[in-house]
């Protein structure tokens, strides 16, 4: 796992932000497989559910003095009858709606997550449509220009990887996170988490403990 | 869909998210479906339109006191007690990594006609405007008493057996007053009613203990509440068993029932086919003709305020006790108050859920004092709801039903029922085992 930078590291510029990014896109089109590649670049063809592992953390380094840390949520299979509970999209701000480019249903698919992300998440949510499975290109039913004249239309992003080999998957979560407002404290996470308790931790009785 | 499972559940309240989560953890395969399409049932948060359609049909919301989404109101008011059940089992499960918990900032008592802070100590107790001089000393030796006392250590026992002698007898021997009685047994070891006195002074201990390690540990409140409010719960325990390969279904209603010769639960049918498993557990919604009304009725009062609630110091959330022989009633009555610094309300409004077990054929007329307490409302929901429990325990036909939630300020008696059904569904009592953290949860999973 990479190492956790603090906000007052160092140099006295360096930027840290930390991002809830949330998935979405119709089951068996690799989401997981997405997460996977991007957090442990791996990749099984065999991954048949998701089980265990739906939360994952990755940092990148837009610059020498910026990090930007995603909390990734996969679905846990949540979406197959469209079980996806409101805690999913709660404080979202990047989503990743995944579609498989040799299924043309999983575009229709991809476009029904894209108006509930509208309705249910927050206002400013930087929504990726994501083409996977690029490494089948010859079996592509959905052409590059349909997709990207979609997004454009819906003023989303768009990018078309590859789980399998690797393609543009980090390209893809740069450009995320160079949408995202670096510079916004409000929006981090850190800071909402500095008034909330942490359960697991027992604190000192004889200290009163300020919260606030 | 699959045809076979080891355990279907029905209903996503909060008794059987925890169950279908643990028994996920467990390697049951667990199909859960809800006839709703949200999560959460009696424990869910309404935004105010969905409030308004299910408690003032008449009256739509159009946005009077801000945007619905900013809001999450609980159907069933109740707190986490800080070292509570609940959150072990939070900690335990790792639930947290899908919610944020705060604080409540205050814990008040009723009494002689003003509401006080509850005291938590004895120099609190000191300070209390609730008792007068030498009331203060006898309830402080009393709070000294409780938190001295030691099992195996006589000396700390003041010639008291906890399990002979009854709570009153206790409080006799420290000479407290009635109102005092009150104040402890009813805000601090949280009774709703004074049957407590005369039982063995043991539970009322360990509920005090409780009461007193659980404001030790943020201060001010033994109370915790999660941001946006007590539906999160259920969400965060259905993510969990989702995660460990529960499989989900909102917005299915149960068809059909199907039941083996033995009349034993066999599965049910819903829009999606057929799906088979031998045991079931359940709310009591989805089996009406297998539980029945424990006689006791609750009525909630959700008021909404723009204003903190008088005498709270502005407290930005309160759990208020009334005491039943201060208003000569015989179950307390509960005022829950939060607002948006637990993302539940617009900014500005505040709510106050008031509840109560009902004792007369005029329900409304005995949440006067507590409307007197809160002061003026922008507007009130009422419902009134029966509480339910089931016929049999289960084990004959593997249907298990979990109780309705009861009016109790906080989730023991929840935590309880959770317990009871698992140890009759698996046959053992529930162990709690640290669960593995994100990177193990990678590893198993195979990356």
């Amino acid at each position: 796992m990479p190492s956790e930078i603090s906000s007052q590291s160092s140099t006295p510029e360096a930027r840290f932000s930390q991002f809830k990014l949330v998935l979405l896109g119709e089951s068996a089109v690799g989401k997981s497989s997405i997460v996977h590649r991007f957090v442990k670049d791996s990749f099984t063809d065999l991954r048949e559910s998701t089980i265990g592992a739906a939360f994952l953390t990755q940092t990148i380094q837009l610059d020498p003095n910026t990090t930007v840390k995603f909390e990734i949520w996969d679905t846990a299979g949540q979406e197959r009858y469209r079980s996806l509970a409101s805690m999913y999209y709660r404080n979202a701000q990047a989503a990743l709606v995944v579609f498989d480019i040799t299924q043309e249903s999983s575009l229709e698919k991809a476009k029904y997550w894209v108006k509930e992300l509208q309705k249910q998440a927050n206002s400013n949510i930087v929504i990726t449509l994501v083409g996977n499975k690029l490494d089948l290109s010859e079996e592509r039913k959905i052409s590059e220009d349909e997709a990207l004249a979609y997004a454009n239309e819906l003023n989303i992003m768009y990018c078309e990887v590859s789980a399998k080999s690797g393609q543009n998957i980090k390209d893809c979560f740069r450009d995320v996170a160079l949408k995202l407002p670096l510079d916004n404290k409000s929006n981090s996470q850190n800071q909402r988490r500095n008034k909330t308790v942490d359960l697991s931790k027992r604190p000192n009785t004889n200290e009163q403990q300020c919260a606030c | 869909m699959d045809e076979s499972y080891d355990v279907i559940v029905l209903g996503t309240g909060l008794t059987e998210c925890i169950l279908s989560g643990l028994l996920s953890i467990d390697g049951k395969k667990v199909l859960h479906i809800d006839k709703q399409d949200y999560y959460g049932g009696e424990s869910a948060s309404l935004n105010l339109t969905q409030l308004y359609k299910k408690f003032k049909p008449s009256k739509e919301y159009n946005d009077q006191f801000g945007k619905d989404r900013d809001w999450c109101v609980d159907l069933i008011p109740k707190f986490l007690m800080a070292n509570g059940e609940l959150t072990n089992i939070l900690v335990h499960t790792d639930v947290t990594r899908y919610m944020e918990f705060k604080h409540i900032s205050g814990s008040f008592v009723y009494r002689d006609g003003r509401i006080a802070k509850v005291p938590s100590n004895q120099t609190e107790a000191i300070a209390s405007p609730l008792m007068g001089f030498f009331e203060k000393r006898r309830m402080k030796n009393f709070l000294e008493f409780i938190m001295k006392f030691k099992d195996d250590d006589l000396k700390t026992h003041y010639g008291l057996d906890f399990d002979k002698n009854t709570m009153d007898e206790v409080y006799n021997k420290f000479g407290l007053e009635r109102g005092t009685k009150d104040f402890i047994g009813h805000s601090m070891a949280l009774w709703s009613n004074d049957l407590y006195l005369n039982l063995k002074a043991r539970e009322t201990y360990d509920r005090i203990m409780l009461y007193l390690s659980s404001v030790a540990r943020y201060g001010k409140s033994p109370y915790i509440y999660p941001l946006y409010g007590l539906g999160e719960l259920p969400q965060g325990f259905a993510r969990l068993s989702a995660i460990y390969g529960g499989t989900f279904m909102l917005d299915t209603p149960v068809e059909e029932v199907l039941y083996d010769d033995e009349e034993k639960f066999q599965g049910v049918k819903t829009k999606e086919g057929i799906a088979k498993a031998p045991i079931v557990i359940a709310d009591p919604t989805y089996f009406p003709s297998k539980v029945k009304a424990t006689g006791e009725k609750v009525i909630r009062a959700m008021c909404i305020l723009d204003h903190p609630i008088p005498n709270t110091s502005e407290s930005d959330s309160a759990q208020i006790i009334i005491p039943q022989n201060q208003i000569g009633r015989k179950n307390d009555i509960y005022i829950a108050v939060i607002s948006n610094s637990h993302n539940v309300t617009n900014k500005g409004y505040y709510l106050a859920i008031i509840s109560t077990i009902i004792e007369t054929d005029k329900p409304h007329l005995e949440l006067e004092s507590a409307f007197k307490i809160i002061g003026n409302t922008k507007d009130v929901l009422m419902g009134i709801a029966e509480l339910y429990e089931s016929l049999n325990d289960g084990t004959e036909n593997n249907i298990y039903i979990s109780k309705s939630y009861d009016p109790s300020s906080h989730f023991e008696s929840t935590t309880d029922d959770v317990k009871s059904i698992y140890k009759r569904v698996t046959g053992h009592d529930l162990i709690l085992k640290k669960r593995a953290t994100a990177e193990e949860e990678a590893e198993l999973a195979g990356l």
